[in-house]
């Protein structure tokens, strides 16, 4: 695939390029992360210094490792491809010769590998001087963290395709988006960790892939759930991802079917 | 050292594909009936509903291009160019009706024909916005599966023809339209393909960036026998680059031939304007195959419709001469445009 690669390369190169939004990123998730783990401290505090498994350093990673993946797993949602088969540009991305939604993939994963190592490691480092990070017992769980965190990656990268493929047959996506990411941000873990629901939230958190994108990988990273537990959430990110592929696929499928490119 | 024989161009064809002697051999496109309706909800007058409505973009057309033809495709907005280009490529699917490309069903084997097809829209880009020119080739390259060294052999052609080295290390969007035009059509190049679609691909550009962009289009064609299919609304183009036009109006075809013979087809008149050295209001007495057409500035300014075929300037001149003593003339050839809107306005010929 050495497409691919090329393509994963230049959107890396290509973000990089946005050096301005990167420090402004860097600037509000650091920002953001000091008033999340404030009002978590607060509420671990009245509760008696332990809440729902989570201690003071334990909420504190959960917080800033959410601030650190926010920006690779685009916890607010994309609009790119909405906005190209509203312009119509998405006839130049199906005249290539790959796969449309591998190619997006292959961007997304050079988009993530940036956005991870620009927007990722600068609110772990405060954090980690700040308030101190509870790290993992375990070496596994680096391992199966990187794991757990490509495929939060990827269960990510295919629901929000689903919500910019819906322009296929929806005038205006944005109504959409702002429900899809309403829903995503609370059932994710991202707001508060999912075990902080009342049951029949949970449940209704633990029937959706919501919990893949976020709540998975920063357990499976901080060490919170031992690697033996991690592997079962790592196989349930898997089955989402091979679910939400096919759906993906076949809504680009009936979507390029139904297609009447816009404009000129 | 290695001694394979190194082809002085990449070829356009992937080597894993299995290639039938059928699609070979096969025209470069063939159009059957093809039809394309749209279904359209417009608000019906004194109804809060709205209604649906079938409209028909594309009727009907048959059409057959050999390999190595150039082909120019015209006709006023709306006449169903660009649903018929939507369709060849394969991201419309037709009404009624067959495309063939290549040999190939367009629909169902668009990835597979995106291989053996360069398509440019003059209004869309295919080249990555934030980055260097050459990283566009790069991928490109690398999504045609092109090897490094016919890579490198066929960007240095596009870039010598297209002039490119000048802005290949910089971003597309810093690019200016004419550059970015350019860059364009040698990504739509890059991989050699054996029939070019070109739609719309000088719009907004100054005529010394369309004059080069036809130069290097022709060179090309010449170089590799690519069949051009190209819709356009600038008859320059279709003058410097095709050889054969086929006008389209209200979705069906009004016009295909040669486009030496379309003028003539027509019978259209050329236009001599003269200027006379004193005034006369009466009309000139003109031979055969002659008129005035309008006397203008007081008698100054005559104009003077006549024939190519019948009628020469000189014997023209000659008669005109006699009458009245002539200061300034100018000679205009009607513009294929205007024969296009003259096909358009229902004055078929034939």
């Amino acid at each position: 695939m050495p497409a691919h690669g090329r393509i994963a390369a230049a959107a890396f190169r290509q973000y990089s390029t946005y050096r301005m939004a990167t420090a402004a990123g860097i600037f509000t998730n650091t920002i953001f992360g000091f008033i999340r783990a404030s009002i978590m401290f607060a509420a671990i505090g009245t509760a008696g210094g332990e809440l729902g498994g989570y201690t003071m350093l334990q909420a504190a990673t959960y917080v800033w490792l959410g601030q650190a993946l926010l920006a690779p797993i685009e916890a607010f949602g994309t609009r790119e491809v909405s906005q190209r088969v509203h312009q119509g540009d998405i006839a130049v991305d199906l005249l290539r010769p790959v796969d449309l939604l591998s190619l997006h993939y292959a961007q997304k994963l050079g988009r993530a590998a940036f956005l991870l190592l620009a927007r990722g490691i600068p609110p772990l480092v405060v954090g980690a001087l700040v308030t101190g990070l509870a790290l993992p017992e375990h070496p596994l769980s680096y391992l199966l963290g990187a794991l757990s965190l490509l495929l939060a990656i990827t269960v990510a990268f295919l629901a929000d395709m689903m919500v910019n493929l819906a322009a296929f047959w929806l005038v205006e996506t944005r109504g959409l988006t702002v429900v899809y990411n309403a829903t995503m941000n609370l059932l994710s873990g991202f707001l508060i960790p999912i075990v902080w629901f009342p049951d029949w939230l949970l449940a209704i958190a633990r029937a959706t892939p919501f919990p893949s994108m976020i709540q998975t990988p920063i357990d499976t990273l901080s060490g919170r759930v031992p690697p033996a537990e991690a592997l079962g959430l790592i196989g349930v990110q898997i089955g989402w991802a091979a679910v939400l592929a096919l759906a993906a696929w076949a809504m680009l499928r009936a979507g390029t079917r139904s297609l009447e490119v816009q404009g000129g | 050292m290695t001694s394979h024989p190194v082809p002085s161009l990449p070829t356009p064809s992937d080597p894993s594909a299995a290639r039938s002697p059928d699609v070979e051999s096969s025209p470069a496109l063939e159009l059957a009936q093809l039809r394309r309706d749209y279904v359209v909800r417009a608000a019906a007058p004194g109804s809060r509903r709205r209604r649906r409505q079938r409209v028909r973009a594309v009727d009907e057309i048959s059409l057959r291009i050999e390999r190595g033809e150039a082909v120019g495709f015209v006709g006023a907005n709306g006449a169903g160019k660009s649903t018929t280009i939507k369709m060849i490529t394969g991201i419309l699917q037709p009404t009624a009706g067959s495309v063939r490309v290549l040999g190939r069903d367009p629909v169902p084997e668009r990835r597979r024909l995106a291989r053996e097809i360069g398509v440019v829209f003059g209004q869309r880009s295919q080249l990555w916005w934030d980055l260097p020119l050459r990283d566009s080739y790069r991928i490109l390259g690398a999504m045609h599966r092109l090897t490094d060294r016919a890579l490198a052999a066929r960007l240095d052609r596009l870039v010598e023809g297209l002039d490119l080295a000048g802005f290949l290390d910089r971003p597309v969007r810093q690019l200016s339209l004419g550059q970015r035009m350019r860059g364009e059509v040698a990504a739509a190049l890059l991989h050699s393909p054996a029939l070019v679609v070109l739609d719309e691909p000088t719009i907004g550009l100054d005529m010394v960036s369309k004059e080069g962009l036809r130069r290097f289009l022709r060179e090309d064609r010449a170089e590799r026998g690519t069949t051009l299919f190209l819709t356009t609304h600038d008859m320059g183009d279709v003058e410097r680059l095709c050889d054969r036009i086929v006008v389209v109006a209200s979705g069906q075809v009004a016009y295909d031939g040669a486009l030496a013979g379309f003028r003539e087809r027509l019978g259209s008149p050329r236009e001599l304007v003269l200027d006379l050295a004193a005034p006369r209001l009466e009309a000139l007495a003109l031979p055969e195959g002659a008129r005035t057409l309008a006397i203008e500035a007081e008698g100054i300014r005559h104009r003077i419709a006549f024939s190519g075929a019948e009628l020469t300037v000189p014997a023209l001149l000659t008669r005109i001469g006699a009458q009245a003593e002539v200061q300034d003339l100018s000679l205009t050839e009607p513009a294929v445009e205007d024969l296009v809107r003259r096909i358009n306005a229902g004055d078929r010929p034939g």
